[in-house]
């Protein structure tokens, strides 16, 4: 008899195996927030929103009412449920492209207005979806269909670092960290001191998350986890920008 | 639990705007999301001012596309939300909306058309029809419904709110900059003196019970991968759009029995052509007035029928020809000739309409 490992209340196993390519990170971060919402016991209170994107696969990944909405639009929608009904603990889960570029006035006004709900951002570095184009965090020199030539910072800008915008127009009561695929612990930590500071009524959380497309990077296992610890690791700092409570020590 | 807005029927002298207020606090409304645009504000600045009162709420977003996205998310908690915006604003809620359609969301959109295109005048037009009735990328599934006053906009916003929920179909009041600046008398009541109840509302996420264990999860989704499997959820939508639009479907006639000339003209525009029927019978020319009040869905059978007993058909309207593409697709294969009077973004006056008439006797 073969063994099943222990899968949370949360994990939705009629759809499962999910639809991710093989290697992918978003299932990485997808398990670390099934846990964190399994551990803080808010299966019940919890509306997942998701953006377009390779994030919209994850539409119907928990057993927690979902809902997929449009490009950039996850901040929005689920700021208008969380301020029509304060008790649930809205989630609104989007890709880099969706948060920092077509996305990127509802991130800074939600932030700003220190919405009491949790951003999490998936950064690859790049369009997934659409076959790998720039995003706003294409690293300097990175190759991507639209920057065939690599990303050169005098046309396109460097890349933009999301939790240390956040961390910067946002006052008390926020939490803000980046954490990375390649550190699962630390990164499930980080977004359950997130949901932590929305149950607590703090203010507005975002955890920004170091993720792998394989696909797009045309990388192998080898390539894709040195690219993720190395190279990305160099322009985006892992850490908690704000820490959880720091409200109270301040 | 504060006391209703109003009580029973009351007589006021408003503006369109303070009208839509009350009426959306009258008909139980729980949060309003908005972004400031003439000539819509003064519906937030009453909003504001009363909905506290009432323990009801409002969010001022970053943008439009924001405004209409938070409804959306208002109406997934299962709240009576609504939001309310004009030109260039209707064009960025048409994101919005598109959205509501394919998930059938209830959401209300009180639009104060202005001029257009573009940023234009702030003032007036009806140059929002084919927008309001077709925008977003879609087929237009959706309920509009064209006032010209503000009884009007007092009836058909606590109305908008209870066809939205019992169809669940995105519901649009499409008023004008005219309608929202103007001060006229109007009743404004209690829905419940008036024996109207209020359909009540109920969540689609945040449901009680444990999701995947007592019941199961909310999976809403606007993303589809196979062809085939869109087509079936449109068909579906469609098949349900034309079932109730006979039940949704709103007109008024004024003397079409034996109107030889039948004006058509919706919104405030149908005021000016009932002042020129009344002013043509006196001078014994027979002339008629249809009035849709939905122009989505269309009274198509009921318009069919009055000009078809007509000589002429007239289209007077405050735009090129939003109202005649509607009126012409769907008397498609009448004979009658159809002429217009376009004014866009201008207003239009008794006189000129029986001008109009006349040249056509
Ligand atoms: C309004 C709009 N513009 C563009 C698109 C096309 N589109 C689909 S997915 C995507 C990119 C998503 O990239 P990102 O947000 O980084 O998420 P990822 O796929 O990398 O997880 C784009 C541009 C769309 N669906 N809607
Ligand atoms: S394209 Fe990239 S981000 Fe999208 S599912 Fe595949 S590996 Fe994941």
């Amino acid at each position: 008899m073969s063994i099943q490992p222990q899968m949370p209340k949360v994990w939705r196993t009629e759809t499962k195996p999910h639809k991710f390519c093989p290697g992918c990170g978003h299932p990485l971060v997808l398990k670390a927030l099934g846990e964190a919402i399994e551990e803080l016991g808010i299966q019940d209170k919890a509306v997942f929103g998701c953006d377009i994107g390779c994030s919209l696969l994850a539409w119907d990944f928990f057993n927690v009412d979902s809902v997929q909405t449009h490009h950039g639009r996850t901040t929005p929608v689920i700021t208008g449920v969380k301020r029509a009904n304060p008790d649930v603990i809205g989630i609104a889960y989007m890709g880099d492209g969706g948060g920092y570029a077509i996305g990127s006035q509802h991130l800074v006004n939600a932030a700003a207005r220190n919405e009491k709900i949790t951003v999490i951002l998936v950064n690859n570095v790049q369009y997934a979806m659409t076959g790998g184009q720039m995003a706003p965090t294409t690293l300097p020199g990175q190759k991507t269909e639209t920057t065939p030539y690599g990303r050169d910072v005098n046309a396109q800008g460097y890349p933009t670092l999301g939790p240390e915008m956040v961390s910067a127009i946002t006052r008390e009561g926020a939490y803000v960290a980046r954490g990375t695929v390649a550190n699962l612990r630390q990164l499930k930590r980080f977004i359950k001191n997130a949901l932590q500071n929305q149950i607590e009524g703090n203010g507005f959380s975002f955890v920004e998350a170091l993720s792998l497309c394989p696909t797009n990077w045309r990388t192998n296992a080898e390539q894709t986890w040195k690219f993720v610890e190395e190279d990305m690791a160099q322009y985006f700092k892992v850490g908690e920008l704000k820490p959880l409570g720091e409200k109270k020590e301040g | 639990m504060a006391e209703k807005p109003i009580q029973g029927e009351k007589r006021a002298f408003m503006t369109g705007n303070e009208v839509v207020a009350w009426a959306a606090l009258a008909a139980g409304a729980d949060i309003m999301y908005g972004y400031p645009i003439t000539p819509q504000n003064e519906i937030m600045h009453y909003w504001t001012r009363l909905a506290p009162k009432y323990g009801r709420s409002f969010l001022q977003t970053e943008d439009e596309i924001s405004a209409g996205f938070t409804c959306v998310g208002g109406v997934l908690a299962g709240k009576r939300a609504f939001t309310a915006t004009a030109g260039p604003g209707n064009t960025l809620m048409q994101e919005s909306m598109s959205m509501a359609e394919m998930m059938r969301l209830p959401t209300v959109l009180v639009v104060c058309q202005r001029g257009g295109p573009s940023t234009a005048t702030v003032i007036y037009s009806q140059q929002e029809v084919t927008m309001t009735c077709f925008g977003g990328n879609g087929e237009g599934f959706r309920i509009v419904y064209s006032t010209s006053g503000q009884q009007d906009l007092f009836d058909y916003t606590i109305k908008a709110f209870n066809t939205a929920w019992k169809y669940r179909f995105p519901t649009f009041v499409l008023g004008d900059g005219y309608q929202s600046k103007m001060r006229e008398s109007v009743t404004i009541y209690d829905p419940e003196a008036r024996g109207i109840k209020m359909v009540p509302t109920e969540p689609y996420v945040g449901k009680s019970g444990m999701p995947g264990v007592d019941r199961d999860p909310s999976h809403l989704r606007n993303t589809y991968n196979m062809e085939d499997e869109l087509y079936e959820v449109v068909m579906e939508i469609k098949k349900e759009y034309e079932r109730v639009a006979p039940e949704i479907v709103e007109y008024q006639e004024f003397d079409t029995e034996d109107a030889e000339v039948l004006v058509v003209a919706h919104g405030v525009v149908s005021r000016a052509v009932q002042g020129a029927v009344k002013a043509l019978r006196k001078e014994g020319i027979k002339a008629g007035h249809f009035r849709p009040i939905t122009l989505r869905p269309f009274p198509v059978e009921q318009l069919k029928a009055a000009a078809g007993k007509a000589k002429n058909v007239l289209i007077v309207e405050s735009s090129v020809g939003q109202l005649e593409k509607i009126v012409k697709h769907s008397v498609y294969g009448l004979t009658t000739p159809i002429t217009n009077y376009f004014k866009p973004g201008e207003g239009v006056t008794v006189e000129e309409v029986v001008e109009q008439v006349r040249r056509l006797v």
